[in-house]
């Protein structure tokens, strides 16, 4: 049995003693130390083990900061307020000083005192009835779900839900956009919640509909915009429900004039917007996505479709994700890619052009990879731009947050490089341990030898990153956005006419100092969201929840927000742009002599193109009855059994 | 209940609680110490006067202790009492109190003394209390008084070379092992408690080191059911810190029995002998107590059927007393009313014959039951119209009963409380399902209707004057119809809430709290009407009797109290868990209260005379549930093991183990007429078991009987009737309607 198993307890070592002393002012002596240090551990376990008999007697399995105050109270210990949240702790670590600390946020009790986004209409605890088993064997309802009525809504709530489902999956495109404002900035809707992402879990039976997807996402985004909702673990199903959208072959897919293509990007988008936001309501969500984007990415047997929304997904959630998971497996899938882009046969012609769809995502990613690996090395102190502390580190970010936390709480605050903390994050259960940054020349050598010239690195074009979002947030946009003709950019008209991909994205004129470039933000959602409702954006701009004087602090970079829900604020100005542009010729060194193409989206039908939804009528109808079974039929809305 | 109140309390008084209920909860080092020390401090005394030599002097050693601690707490009356009452000389207390003064130094060195004295004495001394099969009381059990800590300890204070702790232990291993099959397993139990007090002694003597090694070294052999207490253990490397952990203190207090049969015993005797290894042999005989049957030795399953307590097994002598499991004779119900419901029944009871006839059989019969106490054993309330009226209600319903079995299982409604996020602490069910009230963890309770029939307040004393109290339909019109609603919400408590119970006549609802009080409320105005003091700590479970009137608590003091609702302080205290008591039922008749606790035991309490009169051991976790067959001779107990077991009352035996649950199982509960057992578990299932089976296959022979040895078969499977999950919710409370039919209930929590 080794050192290790055996210890089965928490054990506060001697120098954290010693460390708290000191920030007590008290020194310590060694043999005091490792004294107090025993006792505390003993005392630790003596409190936990009582703990877990207010667990026992609550009749729960999760131990809670209660159950443990209670034990401190009941053996004469004063209790240890402010741990009592249910959200997650950011653990935090300086990597340089293999220091540990929990981030104790300032909170401004006037501000939380008069908070108006208390999410309201949360029904009330109530007992319902309803009949399992008939005779011990007639069971009514399969086994082990969920009950029917989790919540009981009041009929306003339902009209609610019908209307606003009705609106959003029907035929006008106006009414959707006035629901999806709406669903967006409703402080009353949180006991429907569950009834939304139930309606989004959908998307699996409308994979052949890209019109209904492409709503269910937009409702998607209404809701991680809503700053009433706490989404909590609801986090999971949307961002499963968004991941379908990024990685299934989808039904519509079969045919190549649907633009499947704008759906994963979009979702992608969404995906990354998910993460950013309410990323730390579910531990190791990060690592889950970067696992199943991993698992796509090396299975072959997928088509091309899958993989570009593995590598958008990737790129959508930073130049740190690429890097970590697309960089790595480059080597084993170029050979696959180089497969199907050498194949000239004309059944290969679908195929083929996936899989220069796949090709230009691939070097969009990497690109912006080298780009902001390279900014990282040159100026690693200007990349706390949000004042962080410890801007001396080195170039591989400055904060190494637990695994279980990745996501970093307030991504308002987050630096330019604040990405790669979740990246180093290792520890238990983390596969990404072993991992170790490759040196950037290695890096782009590996790159070019892939895809040779087209490699377009447009190193230091700018005035840099390093003052980027909150002093001049334009800035780093302008720099990246390219014309559509690649003789105006210099960099690429040194090459040799070439394939390239590029993300543009209209700058942010807002200042939303919200996070650094690699995520591309979801303010600017893309074509996708100018072309089914075009008006988001502009009335994006009208929503009521966030106060002026609030933004002001935002873009400050010093404010943090005591309210998860309220983190994400993305007004923005002007029609977002979003252009994909794939053309040139490939002139790398591996696939010489390819003729050259041009891929351009054609503009998707319109919506009242889009014939009438099926789906609209597979919808869950609340309020209906079950299955009525014989005289229990009413049993679920009345507690009144014939008993 | 009103009845009660009135003249009879006094006859209560004075009849049957002989004793009045102690001052407080702190000053009971006097007046509690009659009754707390249930069995064994009569006994004991008695048995003091005839002891061997040897016993003498430990017993005098705990009479200083104990008023040395009174003289430190200047409890001087106390002294003196005690003194008079012992027949200690008053010099010599006084010399040798200042001789033990230093820590308890004193009590060592006597204790030392008497160890030091010859082995065979001492063996002598065990055997011979043996076999006078007098209840030698182990002397330190007086832990509950609270005795000084330095004194429990000091027994750890004999001093042998650390290093040789884990030669004497292997020694003895390899001895066991080698010894025949049929030996090894009943002498496999010393293993246990003389690992842990080996190492405590180490722990004690401040060998650190040597304590960690012999841990690390000889952990891994014990039973895997004693993973809990080892975790614990092996956390407490200080002296310092045996003082404060109650654990420790329960185990070095009580002392550890084991049941070995005769040649076994001589074996390990010999052995013992021979090695010369003291140690060893004073380890067992300071704080094991070992209990010597005649016969074969029992095997492995059948010993660890019975282990995993705190403290070992029950002694046999802890279940002989002889228990009073009958029920008692109903009232018989003379009402003008009676003859129509008789008619009814008739009419409605022809098709199945069945039924009205046993109930003329069961309650109607002038012959009482000969296991059934006297009817006025303990005071019971007397009868209101209001309550006749229920049991006809009762009767009328029971001829609509659906008989239940194997081929007739009963339909599971189950009671979701929906958005309970404060935490769903406990459920009760009114006995006519008409009323559910749920315990939470923000302090509050609350309670439904379950019926279309709302719940209303009564009038305000102003608005009750206005009515008119000669009309027929005054218990109509004292309700406020403005206060309608189909929920109410008790708040009171300041901490959460971990029992609730219905009262019979769902008059009251009594409510136990981690804030250390227990409260009845009135669900006629829906207020509290007292709050009962007493526990001091939190009070894991109460239970209103199946005739009203008295109820029982259980708490984290390790006590279970008697009640009445009208006296605001406790009529018992029952004392001799050596952990939290979590929760407690009263028997069908009133008579006695079922206690389990976190020690992994079970006693059964007789309200009259408070003392204990069965001790089962067999649980390898904490108890959470307890159910009484209707018929009061058998109960059931689930644990947080997810093992269910079956004891037979009358003759203090587990007879049957039902395995089946992943986790543990909150609540248990027969059907109407004992056919079924079910079962409600974390695990999100209700199970159902054969209870008629359970019980048929039951061969109590003399000798099961006689020795307490049980063969189990391991039937669980087909015991099982069904299994039936629930929508993921955990299920926490379960109750057959008067119809049989079986309503769960439980907390859905996403």
């Amino acid at each position: 049995m080794t050192d290790r198993e055996e210890r089965r307890f928490a054990e506060v070592s001697r120098d954290s003693v010693k460390l708290m002393a000191e920030s007590a002012g008290v020194e310590l002596g060694d043999d005091v130390a490792a004294l107090l240090a025993e006792d505390v551990c003993y005392r630790l376990r003596e409190a936990a083990q009582s703990s877990s008999q207010f667990m026992r007697h609550a009749k729960r399995r999760k131990l809670t900061v209660e159950d443990f105050n209670r034990a401190l109270r009941w053996s004469n210990v004063e209790a240890i307020c402010g741990y009592g949240a249910q959200d997650a702790l950011p653990f935090r670590s300086v990597k340089e000083g293999e220091l540990f600390f929990v981030e104790d946020r300032d909170i401004n009790l006037v501000e939380l005192a008069l908070a108006t986004n208390i999410p309201k209409g949360c029904a009330e605890t109530m007992v319902r009835v309803n009949v399992s088993y008939l005779d011990g064997k007639g069971n009514l309802e399969p086994q082990g779900t969920v009950p029917s009525a989790v919540q009981t809504l009041s009929d306003d709530l339902l009209k609610y839900y019908q209307q606003i489902t009705r609106a959003i999956l029907g035929e006008d495109p106006h009414l959707m956009k006035v629901a999806l404002l709406d669903l967006q900035s409703n402080s009353k809707i949180a006991a429907l919640l569950p009834y939304f992402v139930y309606v989004i879990s959908g998307v699996k039976s409308v994979s052949h509909d890209l019109e209904q997807l492409n709503r269910l996402l937009h409702m998607v985004k209404s809701l991680v915009q809503n700053p009433y909702l706490y989404l909590g673990s609801y986090v999971r199903s949307l961002v499963s429900s968004v991941m379908y959208c990024i990685l299934e072959p989808l039904a519509a897919s079969i045919n190549p004039l649907n633009d499947h293509w704008t759906l994963r990007d979009y979702a992608a988008l969404l995906l990354s917007h998910i993460f950013w936001t309410h990323g730390d309501l579910v531990s190791g969500l990060y690592h889950q996505i970067l696992l199943s984007l991993q698992k796509v990415l090396s299975d072959p047997v997928r088509p091309l479709c899958s993989h570009y929304g593995a590598v958008v997904g990737l790129h959508a959630l930073g130049w740190k994700a690429v890097e970590r998971v697309l960089f790595p497996h480059l080597p084993a899938y170029w050979a696959n890619l180089q497969a199907v882009l050498d194949d000239y046969s004309v059944s290969n012609g679908q195929v083929k052009a996936d899989g220069h769809k796949v090709y230009g995502a691939i070097l969009v990613a990497v690109e912006r990879l080298l780009k902001m690996k390279a900014l990282s090395l040159s100026q690693p102190a200007e990349g706390g731009a949000g004042g962080q502390p410890g801007s001396v580190g080195g170039g591989l970010g400055y904060r190494v947050s637990s695994p279980g936390l990745s996501p970093p709480p307030e991504p308002l605050s987050e630096a330019a490089l604040g990405i790669a903390s979740h990246l180093q994050a290792g520890g238990a259960g983390c596969p990404w341990e072993e991992w170790t940054p490759v040196p950037l020349p290695d890096m782009y050598k590996e790159l070019y030898s892939f895809f040779g010239d087209s490699l377009a690195v447009r190193f230091s074009t700018g005035p840099g990153f390093g003052c980027y979002p909150p002093c001049t947030p334009s800035l780093p946009n302008e720099a990246r956005k390219e014309p559509p003709g690649p003789a105006s950019n210099p960099e690429t008209t040194r090459k040799m006419p070439q394939l390239t991909a590029n993300l543009n994205i209209s700058p942010r004129q807002d200042g939303s100092p919200r996070t650094d470039p690699p995520p591309p933000s979801l303010a600017a959602t893309g074509r996708s969201l100018a072309r089914s409702s075009s008006s988001s954006s502009s009335s994006s701009m009208q929503r009521s929840r966030s106060s002026s004087s609030r933004s002001g602090q935002r873009s400050a970079g010093l404010s943090r927000d005591v309210f998860p829900k309220s983190r994400f604020t993305s007004p923005q100005t002007g029609p977002p742009v979003f252009s994909f542009l794939i053309g040139g010729r490939q002139m790398g060194r591996r696939c010489q002599g390819r003729r050259p193409f041009q891929t351009t989206f054609l503009p998707t039908p319109p919506l009242s193109a889009v014939p009438p939804r099926a789906y609209a009528h597979k919808l869950p109808v609340i309020g209906r009855v079950g299955k009525p079974v014989r005289r229990w039929a009413c049993s679920h809305y009345s507690l009144y059994l014939p008993l | 209940m009103a009845a009660v109140q009135g003249g009879l309390v006094d006859a209560v008084e004075e009849k049957e609680i002989k004793s009045e209920p102690p001052n407080d909860g702190s000053g009971n080092s006097n007046a509690n110490d009659g009754r707390l020390l249930s069995p064994s401090p009569s006994s004991s005394a008695s048995a003091g006067s005839n002891k061997s030599a040897a016993g003498a002097p430990e017993d005098q050693q705990t009479l200083l202790a104990v008023l040395q601690f009174l003289r430190k707490n200047k409890l001087t009356e106390s002294v003196e009492i005690l003194r008079r009452e012992a027949g200690l000389p008053e010099d010599s207390p006084d010399s040798k109190g200042s001789e033990s003064s230093g820590a308890g130094s004193g009590a060592a060195a006597g204790s030392a003394d008497s160890e030091g004295g010859d082995v065979s004495s001492l063996l002598s001394r065990v055997t011979g209390s043996l076999s006078s099969a007098a209840p030698q009381a182990p002397v330190k059990a007086s832990g509950e008084d609270q005795p000084d800590v330095n004194v429990v300890l000091s027994a750890y204070s004999q001093q042998g070379d650390p290093a040789l702790y884990g030669v004497y232990y292997s020694g003895l291993k390899r001895f066991i092992e080698s010894v025949l099959d049929c030996h090894r397993a009943e002498l496999s139990q010393v293993f246990y408690p003389l690992f842990v007090h080996m190492y405590l002694e180490l722990v004690y003597n401040n060998h650190e080191n040597e304590a960690k090694v012999f841990f690390e070294k000889f952990s891994g052999d014990q039973e895997c059911y004693y993973e809990d207490d080892l975790r614990v253990l092996s956390g407490l490397t200080k002296k310092e810190h045996m003082r404060a952990n109650e654990t420790l203190l329960d185990f070095r207090t009580s002392k550890f029995v084991l049941r070995i049969s005769r040649d076994s015993y001589q074996l390990l005797k010999r052995h013992l002998q021979e090695r010369q290894n003291n140690q060893i042999w004073n380890i067992i005989q300071e704080h094991l107590y070992i209990d010597i049957f005649d016969g074969m030795p029992r095997s492995k399953s059948q010993i660890d059927a019975m282990s995993g307590s705190l403290a070992g097994e029950a002694k046999r002598e802890a279940n002989k007393a002889k228990v009073y499991y009958g029920l008692l004779k109903e009232p018989e119900i003379e009402l003008p009313l009676d003859d129509e419901d008789e008619e009814a029944e008739n009419e409605e009871g022809k098709p199945k014959k069945k039924k009205p006839k046993k109930d003329s059989m069961g309650s109607k019969s002038k012959k009482q039951d000969p296991n059934a106490p006297s009817q006025t054993r303990i005071p019971l309330p007397e009868l209101k119209d209001s309550d006749k009226l229920d049991k006809i209600m009762y009767m009328k319903e029971a001829t609509k009963k659906i008989r239940l079995g194997p081929d007739n299982l009963p339909s599971i409604c189950f009671y979701s409380f929906l958005n309970a996020y404060q935490g769903l602490t406990a459920v009760d069910f009114t006995d006519d399902s008409s009323l559910i009230a749920g315990g939470f963890a923000d302090s509050t309770v609350r309670v439904w209707s379950l019926t279309p029939k709302k719940l209303r307040k009564v009038k305000s004393a102003a608005d009750l004057n206005l009515i008119d109290k000669e009309s027929d339909d005054v218990l109509e019109r004292i309700m406020d119809e403005k206060t309608a609603s189909e929920s109410k919400i008790l708040y009171g408590h300041s901490g959460p809430v971990y029992g609730i119970s219905f009262s019979p006549d769902r008059n009251y609802l009594l409510s136990s709290s981690e804030d250390g009080t227990i409260r009845l409320w009135s669900l006629l105005t829906f207020t509290c009407l007292v709050g009962y003091k007493g526990h001091n700590y939190p009070v894991w479970d109460t239970h209103f009797s199946p005739h009203g009137y008295y109820f029982v608590s259980g708490g984290h003091d390790r006590v279970a109290r008697l009640w009445a609702t009208d006296h605001y302080q406790p009529l018992r205290i029952f004392s001799g868990h050596l952990a939290d008591v979590t929760c407690t039922r009263f028997h069908p008749n009133s008579n006695y209260v079922a206690t389990g606790s976190s020690d992994r035991t079970i006693r059964l309490w007789d309200v009259l005379t408070g003392n204990c009169v069965r001790i089962f051991t067999g649980h390898k976790g904490p108890i959470h549930a307890l159910a009484f067959s209707p018929n009061g001779k058998f109960l059931a107990s689930g644990a947080t093991d997810g093992r269910v077991l079956l004891w037979d009352i009358g003759h203090g035996i587990m007879i049957g183990e039902l395995k089946g649950h992943t986790d543990t199982i909150y609540s248990l509960k027969f059907s109407r007429d004992g056919e079924i057992l079910a079962s409600g578990s974390m695990d999100n299932t209700v199970r159902l078991w054969d209870a008629t089976k359970a019980f048929d296959d039951l061969e109590t022979d003399d000798f099961t009987a006689a020795t307490g040895h049980i063969h189990l078969q391991d039937n669980s499977q087909e015991l099982l009737l069904g299994s039936y999950m629930t929508k993921s919710t955990p299920v926490i409370h379960l109750h057959f309607s008067r119809r049989n039919l079986l309503l769960a209930a439980g907390a859905y929590n996403p």
